[in-house]
């Protein structure tokens, strides 16, 4: 048994996910992180929302929650404040975080609460059947879209960012080695971090856009994905169809939220409650 | 010794809920239940306990169930548009079988409605709110003393059935400042569920039917699953029918074979009573008024205050129906639980209804109305 295969739940296979899914290339990508940094499997709980990436928490063999439609950080976020000295992994797909659970994404970032995400952008609703998601690149046809897409769609990290994320990287499957490295990287970050992956679903949105194997989605990928120094030279019509990639920002000094509320919000409580006791005495 | 206090309903609440070993709150703001977070969130701190203001309602009790989780004992608190916002983590709490306690301060609806109202009208959505087939236990007090002693009440029963318990108060029993001795600490009996020992095989689910379940938390040794998908006794996801069709049950009857240790009920001049009015939270009290002030005039009138009122007192009210043949339900909405009154009652029952929507409670003048021209 190779180390990383103590954080995989064999028996709950097989997965659900269609032949060449880029979601096997996260989940052992995550695992190995966990084995890299020999975290203790029950100190670990990994949660999801509904879709693709909904499942993966099931094939892990650590603590793991499966549960609503993009509602998976408000859950994680219970777990941390709870329990702050856990590991806390979120896995979400582009619609769960972006769409229906995207007022809880710009809260946990804002927060900067201690949880770990791995959001895999594969643009497109995968477990419904390839409808359009705020990730779909515009003029793709989907289930939703027959005859093309006409919103624009949002540039996950970028709007992270914003929202005040202390740790926010983007990589590709195209780029497993990078993923995992940029994956370690995130989980060693104390305050709120997000991994954005650009993932393949050949079967629901390549099949839809000339794109009907995993390698020719997989190219494609691959010639979207630019260093955010590259991407920095290109004109705004340019950057619409590229996606930097990389550690694109890190804030280490930021103090993560359940650190602030038990070292500095509970004594300044106690110490209040202390001096209102002596007062009244 | 205890000493008699003025206290308003939400801070009751949210007091008995620190004795009863509330260690979480996560909430959003919403009239007329905000003082439950406001007091939350000056005490828990001193505790060292937890207290979270959330993005809206339904990142509330996803923080709650996540904490839970965690070992934590959960309370949110909220009103009509809060609750609606919770149904679909309300059902995800009844699916995984995670105990929390919701307080449901109601006001006037649909919508935004009136939120400064009192009303009864969230009855059955606190039953039937959340989509599939589930069990729910609701408990509803009247008085200072009960939201005191429900509320404790609320988290025993939570922890003892692994389950979601929702307290429904209105307005007025909220937001009214009252006498209350709060009872001492050693008159307070806390119930914490009894903990799951796990082995590798994680049957976390593993019962027979109608058993009480130990409750199961992570981070306990064995790293667990759960699951809001219909799963085995895992934890883990399942369509297989036989299995489906058992963890049905197993959640329906955990409640519905132990009905005993659930419904409780007060009665107020009953043993003669030839009339009966059915009622509950502030409805009640405008009620007792109206029956003690009847008995003054000879009339014989009882009154029957749910305290549990899912599940419904069912087996109780048609034990009175063997005697008493009239019977008057008084609610602020436009007749929910009347329908249930109504079912349990036998032909030869004859029913009524006191029904308001508008704000306004009750006086015991127009209780005593309705009851006397009952009579007739």
């Amino acid at each position: 048994m190779r180390d990383y295969e103590k954080y995989i739940r064999y028996r709950t296979f097989p997965t659900p996910w269609c032949p060449g899914c880029g979601d096997g290339i996260v989940l052992k990508s995550i695992a190995m992180v966990f084995a890299e940094m020999n975290i203790l499997p029950d100190d670990i709980v990994v949660v999801s929302g509904i879709g693709c990436s909904g499942r993966m928490p099931t094939y892990f063999n650590t603590n793991t929650l499966h549960t609503t439609h993009g509602r998976a950080l408000t859950f994680a976020t219970g777990i941390k404040l709870a329990r702050p000295e856990k590991m806390v992994v979120v896995i979400s797909g582009d619609g769960d975080a972006t769409a229906i659970g995207g007022n809880h994404l710009i809260h946990a970032a804002r927060r900067n609460i201690g949880i770990k995400m791995i959001l895999i952008n594969n643009g497109v609703y995968g477990m419904t059947g390839g409808q359009v998601s705020p990730l779909t690149p515009q003029n793709f046809i989907t289930e939703t879209t027959p005859y093309g897409n006409i919103e624009p769609k949002f540039m996950a990290s970028e709007l992270l960012i914003a929202a005040k994320a202390s740790f926010v990287a983007r990589e590709t499957v195209v780029r497993p080695i990078q993923m995992k490295q940029v994956i370690k990287k995130s989980f060693e970050h104390k305050g709120f971090s997000v991994v954005e992956v650009i993932s393949n679903c050949h079967i629901n949105l390549g099949r839809r856009n000339k794109m009907k194997d995993p390698m020719s989605m997989c190219d494609w990928i691959a010639s979207r994905t630019v260093t955010q120094t590259e991407f920095d030279k290109l004109t705004p019509e340019e950057r619409n169809h590229k996606y930097p990639v990389g550690i694109l920002f890190e804030d280490k000094e930021r103090l993560e939220y359940s650190e602030l509320y038990y070292n500095h919000l509970v004594p300044a409580a106690k110490a209040a409650a202390g001096k209102k006791g002596a007062e009244e005495k | 010794m205890s000493k008699r206090e003025v206290l308003q309903g939400n801070i009751i609440a949210a007091k008995a809920a620190i004795a009863a070993g509330c260690n979480f709150f996560a909430g959003y703001p919403i009239t007329p239940s905000s003082e439950v977070a406001q007091y939350m969130s000056k005490e828990l701190p001193k505790l060292g306990y937890d207290f979270i203001q959330m993005e809206d309602e339904i990142a509330s009790l996803g923080a709650c169930i996540g904490a839970s989780l965690a070992g934590k004992k959960a309370l949110t608190a909220t009103s009509g548009p809060g609750f609606s916002l919770m149904q679909e983590h309300l059902g995800m709490a009844v699916m995984a079988e995670i105990p929390l306690v919701i307080i449901n301060v109601m006001r006037g609806g649909p919508s935004t409605g009136l939120p400064t109202k009192p009303s009864q009208a969230d009855m059955l959505q606190a039953r039937w709110g959340t989509h599939g087939d589930h069990p729910i236990i609701a408990v509803y007090p009247a008085f200072s003393d009960e939201i005191y002693s429900e509320t404790i009440r609320a988290f025993n029963l939570s922890e003892k059935f692994w389950t979601p318990v929702i307290i429904l108060m209105d307005e007025i029993m909220g937001k009214a400042h009252e006498d209350i001795i709060i009872p001492e600490v050693k008159d307070i009996s806390v119930i914490d569920g009894v903990e799951h020992k796990l082995d590798d095989d994680l049957n976390i689910y593993d019962r027979q039917i109608g058993e009480i379940p130990p409750r199961v938390d992570f981070f306990k040794g064995y790293p667990i699953h759960i699951d809001g998908l219909e799963h085995d006794r895992h934890g883990w996801p399942t369509i297989e029918p036989d299995l489906v069709d058992k963890m049905q049950r197993l959640r329906m009857e955990k409640v519905y074979t132990r009905l005993d240790e659930i419904i409780k009920f007060k009665e107020y001049y009953m043993d003669d009573a030839e009339i009966m009015i059915f009622s509950f939270g502030v409805s009640a009290r405008s009620s007792l008024a109206a029956v003690k002030a009847l008995r003054q005039q000879g009339i014989k009138v009882g009154l029957f205050q749910a305290l549990t009122i899912w599940p419904f007192p069912e087996r109780e009210l048609k034990d009175r129906f063997k005697r008493i043949k009239k019977v008057l339900t008084v609610e602020l909405n436009m007749g929910q639980m009347k329908i249930e009154v109504e079912r349990v009652a036998s032909d030869d029952v004859q029913t009524k209804a006191l029904l308001r929507a508008n704000g306004i409670p009750f006086t015991p003048a127009e209780v005593m109305l309705s009851v006397k021209e009952f009579v007739k």
